[in-house]
């Protein structure tokens, strides 16, 4: 029956004679299904941006409004942790574009390395995390488990603290604020690290892929969009470690 | 990786690893400059120093970690989209905050 | 009422395509695991009525109590969790992924010559994410239900009540990415996998009414998501954020929340105007007017609608400059919209009206939205607003632009594209009975609600001054009619599915790709990949094509 639409030799039928494997049906070329799983992972991104940003409008309310008590609790945090999470982060950042490049230059051991080391400082992450978390622990910081202000209300019993920044004590009505500092440190930190959990996860999966030489046989789509996510997730303890570790610390 | 350049858009511009290690040489030295700005007081510039410290180093990973600058108008239109959007309900929401006649601002 | 487009195979002949969407593969496993679109869509529409259903017998339990003034059906704790539950169940699993993820999931790739969606099984996974969304909200409704209200608003829904708050919230924050996953789907394909001639100014307006409402989708239900968390957080550890004692702030809660809830509505209506938009240029025989005027009026819709949010809070203790600020803003919201009555007006003149029933249901959408839409500017006037919101007015003004709207362009689509996806012409008598019973029993039931609330009936209340019993009876009539009216669709549109006549590929005898494909379509949609060698709602393109067919035939 005579089809109202003109044939189709389509323009890159031509041109694109291979049909790998990965190449899904409903897809012409590889470059579009490449095309399309990049914008989608842009999008996703996109989502996430929204996500956290709920968050750091509240950060950003509560900072304001009880500045004193922000400052005071922020006091708590270890720069050195913090800073040295950072380096690590930044650093896993750049293995993974390292990685990236490896993928897209079909260097097979080179991504597996790269992927190993961005795993590995992934982990480190992680671990550093749990340190500062044990230590809030430790020190009833957390937020509905039995709070308590009295290194507030009273800094000096609290001599770690103390001696570096000589904060003066809170008024109880400010000091009862910094639970609410806590409660968005445990929180943005926390999402934040769900995310990375679940980026490792997905390395590890990855670097058993990458050995098998899935992703340097010119299919690097899912390398690059995973870098996508994990640079992103740098990205946002970039914003952490400024807005919660450093608001002020001089005297 | 002789790829045929197909019509329409694409990128294979590979980006080349001098340009990682030079992104993040900036961002090692972004990090210990906020962690040093913090610990002298200035006053009102404190909070603008460190989020305009925050936002280029940000703005470093998404051009040349994320390949923002290689990549297709779309790609880069989506970036501002979702800042945007993020600067919206951030903004209109202090705005609120910032004008009440009461409370804690 | 005697004209009509319909132009149908000869019975006697016809049959449906042995090869099909629906036939191609057999077993509940390949519907279940499917990653074509089409029967992604089938499943949409049988859980998406199941769900419908159960949110209008809700309805029918809050118009039975409202008959009297006192709270004598059901306690008030009871009647709080009923109306909670509709509005939970008909927004987020009814409304919002209605038509685009039925008509948008099975059309948009007919429509843009793809061959399916750009993610597949992205599509599968919105579809499982959304089921177990709507069963656990079920589960909610079953072990007790919620009663903040479907605004989950604080301090009540964190420190104040004991009801299933939690499980409500999570079934909403599933059933958001489901969402979101959609909206990413839509995106990505209308971006990408446009036939080759497909550029964006030929598309037909219902994929850029969706392309739409998929930013809206993806860039604010994340915002609904955290908000969801931070409820859950504040319930179960008492984080403090909502919590004044702790210093936070409930109003910070209404931010988020309507921050997603408002661009929602606009996620809601969008798509509906995209069916509009076919449906009114079908049956007057004649393109858009002003194409390029509602194409960009989709766009802005949704980029105005994430700017007016604190509309929904002018009375709740935000600072007066915000409420001028978004009182101008949301008058500026309203013109887009606006502009697409006027141009879907323009649209209708000169043209060759017939009133088959999608086109019934066509009209009764202008005029209802109309109205509804009206209602809401004088709700964004921050003066009016402080008396009429929180009464019966709010109440009428939404349903008008949901079920008036919405619901009705829904119905219109399913009816105008029924032949489409399953081969089969439904009865048009019974179903153009059943557009003109709808519409009346809408207008009873709501009406008056717009007399009750300027009037002062508060909203959420299951028991009212006796004065205004008359008018809730009127509603509680009208409702009736309205459960009848939709009902009946249910039965024909069963009915159609084993004795309907055969549709063809064509019998609106409409533009677009895809209705130049069979019907029901192959699982692949198109044997070749089709080239767009014309702008979108070319007539005369489509009689020469009849021509050439007729010259061609044998």
């Amino acid at each position: 029956m005579p089809d109202s639409t003109q044939i189709a030799h389509g323009a890159s039928a031509d041109a694109h004679s291979e049909h790998p494997p990965y190449l899904r049906h409903h897809f012409e070329s590889t470059e579009q299904q490449a095309d399309a799983a990049g914008f989608a992972m842009w999008l996703f991104l996109l989502t996430e941006v929204m996500f956290f940003g709920g968050l750091f409008t509240a950060y950003l309310i509560y900072r304001n409004w009880y500045y004193p008590a922000f400052v005071a609790a922020s006091h708590q945090l270890n720069v050195f942790w913090g800073t040295l999470n950072t380096v690590v982060l930044i650093s896993s950042s750049f293995t993974m574009a390292m990685g990236v490049w490896c993928a897209e230059t079909r260097r097979k051991s080179g991504l597996v390395l790269c992927l190993i080391l961005t795993f590995i400082m992934g982990l480190g992450f992680l671990g550093i995390k749990s340190i500062e978390y044990r230590e809030k622990i430790e020190k009833h910081h957390v937020p509905g488990f039995h709070y308590s202000m009295q290194s507030f209300l009273d800094p000096a019993s609290d001599p770690e603290v103390f001696k570096e920044y000589h904060d003066k004590p809170l008024a109880p009505d400010m000091a009862v604020h910094t639970e609410l500092y806590f409660s968005l440190y445990f929180l943005m930190t926390g999402m934040h690290a769900l995310h990375m959990i679940i980026g490792i996860g997905i390395l590890g999966f990855m670097i058993y892929r990458a050995q098998v030489g899935a992703y340097t046989s010119g299919h690097t789509t899912f390398v690059m969009n995973f870098g996508l996510y994990w640079h992103f997730v740098g990205i946002i303890w970039i914003y952490l470690f400024a807005l919660l570790y450093l608001i002020s610390r001089h005297q | 990786m002789s790829e045929q350049v197909q019509h329409g858009e694409h990128e294979h511009h590979i980006v080349s690893p001098k340009v990682y290690v030079i992104v993040f040489f900036a961002l090692l030295v972004g990090t210990a400059a906020t962690v040093w700005a913090s610990y002298v007081d200035l006053g009102l510039w404190n909070p603008i120093i460190a989020l305009a410290i925050a936002c280029t180093k940000a703005t470093l990973v998404v051009l040349f970690f994320m390949h923002v600058k290689y990549s297709t108008k779309l790609t880069k239109l989506t970036v501002a989209a979702g800042i945007f959007m993020f600067l919206t309900l951030v903004s209109m929401t202090l705005a609120d905050y910032i004008s009440r006649a009461w409370g804690n601002w | 009422m005697s004209a009509t487009i319909v132009s149908l195979p000869d019975q006697s002949s016809a049959r449906i395509p042995k090869v099909n969407y629906i036939t191609k593969e057999n077993g509940i496993l390949s519907w279940l695991l499917t990653g074509d679109h089409k029967r992604i869509a089938i499943l949409y529409l049988i859980s998406l009525s199941f769900f419908f259903f159960i949110g209008g017998a809700l309805a029918g339990l809050i118009r039975l109590e409202l008959l009297t003034p006192q709270t004598d059906l059901m306690a008030t704790d009871t009647y709080n969790k009923v109306f909670t539950m509709h509005g939970v169940i008909m927004i987020f699993f009814f409304l919002v992924p209605s038509v685009p993820a039925t008509l948008g999931n099975f059309l948009i790739p007919l429509m843009i010559g793809a061959k399916d969606l750009a993610l597949p099984k992205i599509n599968l996974l919105s579809w499982y994410l959304y089921m177990a969304g709507g069963i656990l909200a079920i589960y909610t409704m079953a072990t007790g239900g919620v009663d903040t209200g479907w605004t989950f608003t604080t301090p009540l829904s964190t420190h104040y009540v004991n009801t299933n708050v939690l499980t409500t919230g999570l079934a909403a924050f599933i059933a958001g990415f489901s969402s979101i996953f959609t909206g990413l789907n839509f995106i990505v394909t209308i971006h990408k996998m446009r036939a080759p001639g497909m550029t964006w100014f030929r598309l037909p307006l219902f994929v850029w009414a969706h392309y739409a409402a998929s930013i809206l989708m993806v860039l604010a239900t994340p915002v609904v998501a955290i908000a969801i968390v931070l409820i859950a957080l504040e319930r179960t550890i008492g984080i403090g954020v909502f919590d004044p004692t702790k210093g936070g702030d409930p109003l910070l809660f209404q931010h988020l929340f309507w921050f997603y809830s408002h661009p929602a509505v606009y996620i809601m209506i969008l798509p509906g105007m995209g069916v509009i938009s076919e449906t009114i240029s079908t049956f007057s025989r004649k393109r858009v007017f002003g194409y390029t005027a509602v194409a960009f009026s989709s766009v802005a819709i949704a980029i105005f609608g994430f700017f007016v949010w604190a509309h929904h809070m002018f009375i709740m203790g935000i600072s007066n400059y915000a409420v001028l600020v978004f009182s101008l803003l949301t008058m500026l919201v309203a013109v887009p919209s606006a502009i697409k009555i006027f141009n879907w007006t323009f649209t209708l003149y000169k043209g060759s009206i017939t009133f088959e029933t999608p086109m019934l249901y066509t009209f009764g959408f202008m005029g209802l939205f109309t109205i509804g839409g009206l209602t809401g500017v004088f709700l964004g006037t921050s003066g009016t607003d402080i008396h009429l919101t929180e009464t019966y007015f709010i109440v009428a003004h939404f349903h008008f632009v949901m079920v008036g709207g919405m619901l009705m362009a829904f119905l219109a689509g399913i009816h105008f594209w029924w032949p489409k996806m399953t081969g089969r012409m439904y009865p048009e008598k019974i179903s153009q009975l059943a557009a003109v019973i709808t519409f009346i029993g809408f207008n009873f039931t709501f009406f008056p609600q717009f007399i009750l609330g300027t009037l002062g009936m508060p909203r959420r209340y299951a028991s009212y001054p006796p004065e205004f019993q008359i008018l809730n009876v009127f509603s509680t009539a009208g409702a009736t009619i309205l459960g009848v009216g939709y009902l009946l669709p249910v039965l024909y549109l069963t009915w159609s599915l084993k004795y309907g006549a055969i549709a063809g590929n064509n019998p609106w005898q409409a533009t677009g790709l895809e209705w130049q494909t069979q019907s029901p379509p192959l699982t692949e949609n198109f044997v070749v990949m089709p080239i767009m060698d014309h702008e979108a709602y070319d007539y005369e393109w489509l009689e020469r094509q009849k021509e050439i067919e007729v010259t061609h035939a044998g």
